[in-house]
Parts: structure tokens; C-alpha cells; sequence
């Protein structure tokens, strides 16, 4: 719909931003969901490649035994960063941004329910980032001045109190997790009262793209996971501050508290995670697979579910911390149970893909990687919810390997797949496909080089955060292996990265809708005008798009 | 015919279309994520139930802080009555229940600062003390904060009240945070049940 009006309002803003100093004002100030998403996104990027650099360090210094690439004391610093970094200030951002830019366009809003909050969100996550990162050179630690964190991400009781961790490297952590905290239940708030108020007509929730049930899902576990989180990082600024003794304990309190806080957190997390990776797929597969996505209200039910029964699985974490048979019992099934709703997703994306017409194009491609290799870390994911077997290899480099599976083999694929399908929209232009198959089997070889060998040391008994090792353990060529698959990981990586800075120039253009999708961001022009849709759209079924592309033969004929 | 607005639909006798107002919503996500703190906060007082190696244990020291919890909980009242009155449009009603509600709120405090007065001064129970000082000060001290913050917001609608700017349109918005002052009185409950009953 190109009226005069909407012509002047573009026209205006055209011309205001020219200026390179309005440019900057324009995103500093920004309230629009669009720009708050990408800068999330592309500050998520910035300190993905920074964590990316400490994991690279790290495999340097694991390549050889008997090395001393960094000092012990940097490499504690280093997988301590590593972890918060990427988990906090990495893939947090980095879906919340997704988050951001599409749910409005997909239930046809204008913007998010609060515009200001999101901003103070996004700023409150970026300036944590920033403060975490100041204490390399801000912050006082048991070595002198110049010292990150190195409690490990977990931070376990007592390693952190006052006396254990003197000055205040461990104080940047706890008020930069804080504060990211406080960022991350803001927007969850935010996308959850979107998707429930700013719906646009016809859009009830039966017609919602599952992308949306998945960020709606994952709000309400933010909810319910950050905020254990933020309740015991002030327990332990009281600690370290004002002498309290929540987890002191030479005066009774106690350390195992701690690690249930932090599980309580850190499991759910996983799903706050992976959910939003599922939505992704969700909306790729059935495009590139040219048929409708299978299964809609069991993918709906599954997804729900998956978010209550993740709540009940946090001390699976806790097996080798000795509890008492019941409680391990109980989270041992609570655990294998998880596995149905998650095993009837992947059931229902293979049935998407049977029979359909499918394109490999690069997004399509990461998501069949993304299926295989879920499917493989759901299962190392099984094996160490069985106690017994936990109690072996618990702390181990298999529990390195198994996560990294989740994390990388999961979320950074789909992740990936989200970017090569979602650019054209945001800039108007495709990414490159030959790039961007460089860009996907490199990553291939490289993840499968590094994580599916780490499983063998692991297995072998090398334990996970170790400085270094002998030469007569064995596990010497195995971890030059994993080390030589991070570097061809970081190469592919490097090639993603340069895709996306010189295809937003040189790219062919994208036009409305260059995959022929059926959701409503497609209808819009891209990059969407600031509005979004010039008049509010209303749905009549799951796919408005198919129904506007094929009026003789709509989908609310059958739903 | 690319664009959205062209989407066919198919009967235009659909009952018209309404959403939950999004403040409300806002709220009562901003109350489940509350709730969690709170949850982890009142784990962390059962759990350390006569835990703490040194006394003063709270068998010793607390009272039933009977007329602070009546006014507290009366509060919720007077508040419900604030929202009802701006709906029909008493304005000036609708301001003096909430200022009403600010008195109460407020007694509420002054009875949880003489209460630590007496702890602090009278018995020495710092949060440094023991185990029972510390989640004793944390958890109260959290639910005060909470109560805090809901004043300040109570005492801005009565100076907008009497500054005339507040009107009927805006019983949407008293409504929201009138949900947070009755999640501040539920909180209260479970506290003074944990603190003041179980943990006695």
C-alpha cells in the first residue's frame, strides 16, 4: 500500500537520517524494535568473535601436553569469561534480538507493547557486557589489578566469598549477570505482552507462527529461570558486602544451596536457549520443504511442555554432588522424560520434510545439520542423565563435548540458518549461497572435528577446566584434533562474518519475499519501512501469505 | 496485491476483535518473575530454619507484627476502592482512597522499622549475626523494598490526583499498579507465615 502520505513519511525520513552524526543520534535514541533488534544482534556478534578468541586460547594452550601458551591463572580467567560471555552476553542477545525484529512483523504490529522498555533492555545488557569485559582492566583480584573473573561460570560457593576471592574481579561478574538479568526479564516482559496484546486482526493464537508460541514459551521460562538467577547473585553480593552468610560455610550456610540456586537457573536456561532455535526451524523447514508445517497443535503442546517439565531437571546437574536416592531418582526420569516432547518435535520436522519438495539452500542446509546434530547431543544428553553413568564421566571433557553439542551443534546452527534466511528481509539483500556453503561445511567439519572427538579424552578421564596435562596420558593427538577443528571452525566463522558485512553491499537484491514464504514479514517491503505495514494486515489462517498468493485454494478451508 | 492489507478474509460477521490491555499483561509477567525472587528468597529461610550456629534465634526475639499486617493487608481494600471509584469517574474519591492507601502502606512501614530498631539495637541481631539475621533482613528487607517502590508509585498518582491530572480514561493504568500492591500484600502473607508462624 503506497500512498502519498506513507511516500512523505518516507521521504522524511530518508533525508533526516543522511547525516552521519543524526545516524548515530537516530540509534542511540531508538525505540524501534527493528533497530533494537539488530543492535542486539550485532553486539551479540561482537562478543561472540571476543569469547571466540578465548576459546581459540584455550585450544592453543590444550593442543600439546605439558604447555604453557597462558599462565594458569589466565586460563581460569579465560574459560571463565568464555562461558558467561557466550551463554550471557552472546546467545541471550543474540535471540532476544531475533526475537525483537520478527515477532512484531510476524503477528503484524507496529512495534513492541513497550518501545522504552525494550530500549532500557537492550542498553541495561549492553553496558553489563561492557562492565564485564572493564575488569580485565578495571577490576583487583587475588593476582593485583588487571584480573577477570576466574571462578568458572557456575561460580561455585565458597570458592567465592571474600576470603577465597579477594578485591572485586568476582564482583564484576555477579553485578554484570545482575544487571544482564535485569535486561533479559525486561524484554521477555515485553515479547510475552506483545504476542498477547498486539496480535493483529484475525491472529488468534491457534493461528500464531510457531515461531511465536516458541518466543512466547521461552518468556515465560525467562521468568521463571532469570530470576532465581538475580535472587542469588544479591544473596552473594550480601555475602561478600555485608557479611551475611547465605553461602558461608564456616557459619552453617551452606555451598549446595548455591548450586541448586544456580541449576535452578542454569538448566531451564538451556531451554530459554534452544526454544527460540526451534522456532527458527520451525519457520525454515516447512518453507524449504514447500509444505506446511506437520503437526502444528502437537508442535505447539510439545513446545509448552518441554518448558514445564524443564523446570524439574536442575540437579541432574548435581548427581556427582551426592544426594539421596530419591532425589536422584526423581531427576534422573524427570530428565528422561523431557526427551518425549523433544523426540515428537524432530518426529514432526522429519514429517514436514517426507514427501515435500525440498531446497537446499543455505538455511535449509544448516537446519538438516542442526536435526542430525540435536539429535546426537539429545542423546549424550541421555546417557548423562542416567546417574551411574554421571557419577563416571560427571566434570569430564564428555560433558565439555555434550554441551558444546547442544550449544554449537543446536543453537549456533540454527542460529546460522535464521541468518541466511531472515538478511534478505532485514537489509534487502541476500547473503551470498557460495559463501555461504563455504561457510556451512567448513563449520561442519570443524564442529564434528572438534565435538565429536572431545567426547574421548572425556571418556579417557580428562577432566573439564584443566590448565594442562602429561604426555603419557594419552590424550595428546585427540586434543590437537579437537584444537585443529576449532581453527577450521573459526575460518568458517571469519567467512560468515565477512558474508555478512560485504553481501549488505554487494548482495542481489531481495524484493519483498525471495523465498516464496508465508508468514507476514514476507509482505512487507525489505528492510520493512519504520511502520511496518502501512495498514494493519488481518489473517484469516497460518499462512496469510499463502492464502494472498492462492485464493481459490486458502488454508482456512482446512484448518 | 503483494501487501498485507489485501489478505483475503473470509466473513466480516467475526465478533469484534479485542486483546488484553497490555499493561495489565506487562504486570502480571513483571508479578510471575517477582514471584521466582520471592521463591528463592523464602526457599533460602526455610532451609536455614534453625540452622544458625549463635543465637538470638527468632523464638527469642520476633513478635507478631499484628497492627502493621492489618494495616497492610487493609490496604488491598482501600486501593480496590481507589480503581472501582476512578472507573465510575469520582476523581476526588478515587484520590483520597489512594492517599488512604499511602497512609496504610505506610504505617506498614514505620511498624517494620521499629521492629528492626528493636532487633538492631535491642538485641543485636545484625544480618551479620547469624544465619537467622541474615535471611531474616534479606527477605523482609526485599518485601520492604517492594513496598517502598509501590508508595512512591501510590504517592505520584495522589499528587497527580490533586494536581487534576488524572482522569477517568486512566482506570486502565491505576488498575495495573493496584495488581502490584495486591501482589506486595500477597507476598506479605507468605512472609509473615514463614517468618512469623513456621519459622517461630
Amino acid at each position: 500500500m503506497s500512498t502519498q502520505v506513507v511516500e512523505g513519511i518516507d521521504g522524511t525520513l530518508t533525508t533526516r537520517a543522511a547525516r552521519p552524526a543524526n545516524v548515530i543520534y537516530e540509534w542511540l535514541t531508538t525505540v524501534d524494535h527493528k533497530k533494537i533488534g539488530l543492535m542486539y544482534i550485532v553486539y551479540a556478534l561482537i562478543f561472540l568473535i571476543v569469547a571466540g578468541v578465548e576459546a581459540m586460547l584455550m585450544r592453543i594452550q590444550l593442543a600439546v601436553p605439558n604447555n604453557h601458551f597462558v599462565s594458569p591463572e589466565v586460563f581460569n580467567q579465560l574459560f571463565t569469561m568464555h562461558g558467561t560471555t557466550m551463554i550471557f552476553f552472546v546467545a541471550m542477545p543474540v535471540l532476544f534480538g531475533w526475537g525483537n525484529y520478527l515477532v512484531p512483523l510476524m503477528i503484524g504490529a507496529r512495534d513492541m507493547a513497550f518501545p522504552r522498555l525494550n530500549a532500557f533492555s537492550f542498553w541495561v545488557s549492553a553496558f553489563a557486557g561492557l562492565m564485564l569485559y572493564f575488569s580485565y582492566v578495571g577490576a583487583s583480584g587475588l593476582y593485583a589489578a588487571g584480573t577477570a573473573p576466574d571462578v568458572g561460570w557456575f561460580a561455585y560457593a565458597p570458592l567465592t566469598a571474600k576470603v577465597f576471592s579477594p578485591g572485586h574481579s568476582t564482583d564484576y561478574w555477579t553485578l554484570s549477570i545482575f544487571l544482564s538479568g535485569i535486561g533479559s526479564i525486561g524484554t521477555a516482559l515485553n515479547l510475552a505482552t506483545t504476542i498477547l496484546c498486539m496480535r493483529c486482526k484475525g491472529m488468534k493464537m491457534s493461528r500464531m507462527p510457531l515461531l511465536v508460541w516458541l518466543y512466547l514459551t521461552m518468556s515465560g521460562l525467562v521468568f521463571v529461570t532469570i530470576s532465581p538467577l538475580t535472587a542469588a547473585q544479591v544473596m552473594l553480593t550480601f555475602d561478600r558486602y555485608l557479611g551475611s552468610h547465605f553461602f558461608d560455610t564456616q557459619a552453617g550456610g551452606s555451598a549446595v544451596l548455591w548450586m541448586h540456586f544456580f541449576w535452578i537457573f542454569g538448566h531451564p536456561e538451556v531451554y530459554v536457549l534452544i526454544l527460540p532455535s526451534f522456532a527458527f526451524v520451525n519457520e525454515i523447514v516447512p518453507v524449504f520443504s514447500r509444505k506446511a508445517i506437520f503437526g502444528y497443535p502437537a508442535m505447539v503442546a510439545a513446545s509448552v511442555g518441554i518448558g514445564f517439565i524443564s523446570l524439574s531437571v536442575w540437579a541432574h546437574h548435581m548427581f556427582t554432588v551426592g544426594m539421596d536416592a530419591a532425589a536422584n531418582t526423581f531427576f534422573v526420569f524427570a530428565t528422561m522424560v523431557i526427551s518425549v516432547p523433544t523426540g515428537i518435535k524432530i518426529f514432526n520436522w522429519l514429517a514436514t520434510i517426507w514427501g515435500g519438495k525440498v531446497i537446499f539452500a543455505t538455511p535449509m542446509m544448516f537446519c538438516v545439520a542442526f536435526l542430525f546434530q540435536f539429535l546426537i547431543a539429545g542423546l549424550t544428553g541421555i546417557m548423562l542423565a542416567v546417574a551411574p553413568f554421571d557419577w563416571q564421566l560427571g566434570n569430564s571433557y564428555f560433558v565439555v563435548a555434550h554441551f558444546h553439542y547442544v550449544i554449537v551443534g543446536g543453537i549456533l546452527f540454527a542460529l546460522f540458518a535464521a541468518f541466511y534466511y531472515w538478511y534478505p528481509k532485514v537489509t534487502g539483500r541476500m547473503l551470498s549461497e557460495t559463501l555461504g556453503k563455504w561457510h556451512f561445511w567448513l563449520f561442519v567439519i570443524g564442529f564434528h572435528l572438534t565435538f565429536d572427538f572431545m567426547h574421548i579424552p572425556g571418556i579417557l578421564g580428562m577432566p573439564r577446566r584443566i590448565y594442562t596435562y602429561e604426555a603419557s596420558r594419552g590424550w595428546g593427538t585427540l586434543n590437537m584434533i579437537v584444537s585443529i577443528g576449532g581453527a577450521v571452525q573459526a575460518i568458517a566463522l571469519l567467512i560468515f562474518v565477512y558474508n555478512l558485512v560485504v553481501s549488505y553491499w554487494k548482495g542481489k537484491e531481495a524484493g519483498h519475499d525471495p523465498w516464496d514464504a508465508w508468514t507476514l514479514e514476507w509482505s512487507t517491503t525489505s528492510p520493512p519501512p519504520d511502520y511496518n505495514f502501512a495498514v494493519l494486515p488481518t489473517v484469516n489462517s497460518r499462512r496469510p501469505l499463502w492464502d494472498l498468493k492462492h485464493p481459490d485454494d486458502p488454508d482456512s478451508d482446512y484448518e | 496485491m503483494r501487501d498485507a492489507d489485501a489478505i483475503p478474509i473470509e466473513s466480516p460477521l467475526d465478533p469484534p476483535w479485542t486483546l488484553p490491555y497490555r499493561g495489565t499483561v506487562g504486570m502480571a509477567c513483571l508479578i510471575v518473575a517477582e514471584s521466582a525472587i520471592f521463591i528463592i528468597f523464602v526457599v533460602a529461610y526455610i532451609f536455614y530454619i534453625g540452622k544458625s550456629l549463635s543465637g538470638p534465634t527468632p523464638a527469642e526475639v520476633l513478635e507478631l507484627p499484628i497492627f502493621g499486617t492489618v494495616c497492610l493487608l487493609s490496604s488491598s481494600i482501600t486501593v480496590h476502592f481507589a480503581v472501582s471509584a476512578l472507573r465510575k469517574g469520582a476523581i476526588s474519591a478515587c484520590t483520597a482512597w489512594v492517599a488512604g492507601t499511602v497512609l496504610l502502606g505506610s504505617i506498614f512501614l514505620a511498624t517494620t522499622a521499629r521492629e528492626w530498631y528493636h532487633l538492631i539495637h535491642d538485641e543485636g541481631l545484625t544480618i551479620k549475626t547469624n544465619l537467622f539475621g541474615t535471611t531474616y533482613y534479606s527477605l523482609v528487607g526485599l518485601h520492604a523494598t517492594h513496598v517502598v517502590v509501590g508508595l512512591l508509585m501510590l504517592a505520584l498518582v495522589v499528587v497527580f490526583g490533586l494536581l487534576g491530572h488524572v482522569r477517568e480514561e486512566h482506570s486502565e493504568k491505576l488498575e495495573a499498579l493496584s495488581l502490584y500492591w495486591h501482589f506486595v500484600d500477597a507476598v506479605w502473607v507468605v512472609v509473615f507465615t514463614v517468618v512469623y508462624v513456621l519459622g517461630r
